[in-house]
């Protein structure tokens, strides 16, 4: 029963509500010169973006399996069962490797602090466990973004594009972006145009580091066995003089 | 006069560096990382991890490199280079970890993956190798400061751990040398075809070797100069040798996994990519073709220069993995703040004047052999004495 978020981007009137109670709600500044910033930042968890006529949201996909959280050296981003990312400030250092990872360039860093801090969105982990919906669903007055089941939400997505296929682009992005992620998103164009990074992997990302860290346990015992057998055989000559020597 | 001159241009452009260094350093810790770096939201990662960490890892590799070729192969014509090696490798570590703390956002908290812990992530593995590792090679560098005391006892238990400590090493330098490539396996579709591959981790695993034996003949023929030592040509000869022969099993699996990756036809595409991987292939390439002749081999030199190109070589490849290579998917262009470049300079600085001291007042190079002028290429110096026969 993993939470997620539908965006239609073609329900967007760009009003910015999502952005407004996002804000408040997680008690950052929010005031006419940050909603004109259209860029995600510390003090920005989600951005409305203009591409024209058109709109789009920017927040954090929620990857099913995320880079960002296998990178993590302190375990600090965790994915969570209900479906958000979470990030726990505490066991952070700093190193900034999620924010390398990650293929949708969305976490962010507070530069101008002396202890900075990752910022992103965290699909309101507060709420969703309970089955409420994400504050900025709530705040949307057309139903661009709406919070719910990912199964559910996948078939509602399914259904719209069957329903309307002129008014679509016949495909759901997050599906299988990244192996797949709990933020799901429709559009009218192709997603590139409304700044979504497309071809982008379809397998879990973490399975690409995986496939090399899998093999320290046998490099360490094969590379045991090995030294230690070539210091024997390199040092025999020695142990045949030593023990003729002493003979 | 000339070296008096001299002496003193070196002294005042090292003052120079470390004052512009504890200027950088006050930057960085009262202003935070947004006021001493041109990092941001796109481009986190710049010349403090790509140049302090990567390649200063890199450069320290002469000290499992050597390690195991004295101590696990036995080839004991190497023994010479093996101390200011560790030294090298010990300091270069040490240095790492400073530097890592510049760029930590919470440089308090470097501990935090020894006790919280993700073994998915190629950090946290790094993290637990380079721990391990610096204390084996302060391990390793252990007996020549007993030795310098005459701490016969505390000798006599070192040499017992000797071998378990050098395999240990070796293991260590292996994965985490590797894993700093591993590293950026995580993002295929953002570095360039270039630098991604699959194989990342084992190019970063020989290239580290050939680099171990590259900063090896850099220090021999620098420490020579500054001792008024011989140079052991003989033995440098060798190493020469070997770095042809490591560097063009590098270059050969390198090309042939961009060819069979297609990436090769990404030359084709304008951009600096192509220019920073030609000059990486270029700076490697020379050396390789210098060493394989005879004549340049034998011309100290030309082996300085060729080694030195080496490293260049070596130093641009990480700084394409980490900086070029990103800076296309980025859509941004990063550049160094002056205050980046002042604190790793100062680092740098820093680790020549230590390597310098502990050369003068440590037993860290051995006492002159006059027969080493003759000695072949190949052949073995007879078997070292008393202080330089460390481990054995």
């Amino acid at each position: 029963m993993a939470r997620a978020i539908l965006f239609d981007s073609t329900q967007c009137i760009g009003c910015r509500q999502c952005e407004q109670a996002c804000s408040e709600g997680k008690k950052l500044p929010y005031d006419d010169k940050i909603a004109a910033e259209e860029k995600t930042s510390a003090h920005k968890l989600t951005a409305v973006r203009t591409y024209g006529e058109r709109y789009s949201r920017k927040l954090c996909m929620h990857c099913l399996d995320p880079a960002c959280a296998s990178v993590c050296p302190v375990a600090a981003l965790q994915k969570t069962a209900a479906g958000p990312v979470v990030y726990l400030p505490e066991r952070c250092m700093g190193c900034r490797y999620c924010m390398v990872s990650c293929v949708f360039g969305v976490p962010t860093y507070e530069w101008n602090s002396r202890l900075p801090y990752v910022r992103k969105c965290d699909l309101c982990a507060d709420r969703v466990p309970k089955g409420e919906p994400t504050r900025c669903a709530e705040a949307c007055p057309t139903g661009a973004t709406i919070s719910g089941d990912r199964d559910e939400l996948i078939a509602e997505a399914r259904k719209r594009l069957a329903e309307n296929p002129e008014g679509y682009y016949p495909r759901i992005y997050g599906l299988e972006e990244a192996g797949g992620t709990s933020v799901l998103i429709l559009s009218a164009v192709p997603f590139d145009q409304i700044g979504y990074p497309v071809n982008i992997e379809k397998t879990a990302l973490p399975q690409y580091t995986w496939a090399a860290l899998k093999h320290i346990p046998d490099v360490v015992v094969m590379g045991t066995v090995l030294l230690g057998g070539i210091h024997w055989l390199t040092h025999r000559k020695e142990e045949v003089a030593r023990k003729e020597g002493r003979s | 006069m000339m070296a008096m001159a001299q002496k003193y241009f070196w002294r005042g452009l090292f003052a120079v560096i470390m004052a512009a260094g504890l200027y950088a350093t006050f930057l960085r810790f009262w202003g935070g990382l947004g006021a001493s770096t041109n990092l941001s939201d796109q481009f986190p990662w710049g010349i403090w991890i790509g140049f302090d960490v990567l390649c200063g890892v890199g450069l320290a590799a002469g000290g499992f490199t050597l390690a195991a070729t004295v101590h696990i192969f036995n080839i004991k014509s190497y023994h010479a280079v093996v101390r200011p090696a560790i030294l090298t490798a010990f300091l270069g570590y040490l240095l790492v970890v400073v530097a890592l703390m510049f760029d930590l956002g919470h440089p308090y908290r470097i501990w935090h993956p020894l006790i919280m812990w993700n073994p998915r992530s190629v950090m946290f593995e790094v993290g637990w190798c380079v721990t391990l590792y610096t204390t084996v090679l302060f391990l390793e560098f252990l007996p020549v400061v007993l030795e310098k005391f005459r701490m016969h006892t505390a000798l006599k238990i070192m040499k017992g751990v000797t071998l378990p400590i050098i395999i240990a090493g070796v293991i260590l330098s292996t994965l985490h040398q590797s894993s700093l490539g591993s590293l950026f396996l995580i993002m295929p579709d953002r570095l360039h075809p270039l630098w991604w591959t699959p194989l990342l981790p084992v190019l970063f695993f020989i290239s580290a070797v050939a680099t171990g034996l590259a900063m090896t003949i850099f220090e021999s023929w620098h420490s020579s100069k500054a001792f008024g030592r011989q140079l052991e040509y003989g033995l440098i000869c060798n190493m020469t040798r070997v770095l042809a022969v490591i560097t063009a099993v590098y270059l050969t699996m390198r090309f042939l996994d961009l060819s069979h990756r297609g990436a090769l036809a990404t030359l084709n595409e304008p951009g600096i990519e192509r220019w920073m991987f030609g000059l990486e292939i270029v700076l490697m390439a020379v050396p390789m073709l210098m060493f394989f002749r005879e004549k340049t081999r034998r011309h100290p030199l030309a082996v300085y220069l060729g080694v030195v190109m080496f490293l260049l070589g070596f130093v641009a490849n990480r700084m394409n993995v980490s900086v070029t290579g990103l800076e296309r998917a980025s859509g941004v262009t990063y550049i160094p703040k002056w205050s980046e470049v002042a604190v790793t300079l100062a680092i740098i600085a820093a680790g020549f004047a230590i390597f310098r001291l502990a050369a003068r007042y440590l037993p860290v190079f051995e006492e002159e052999r006059h027969e080493d002028q003759e000695s072949v290429p190949g052949t073995r110096i007879p078997t070292l004495q008393g202080a330089a026969a460390q481990g054995d």
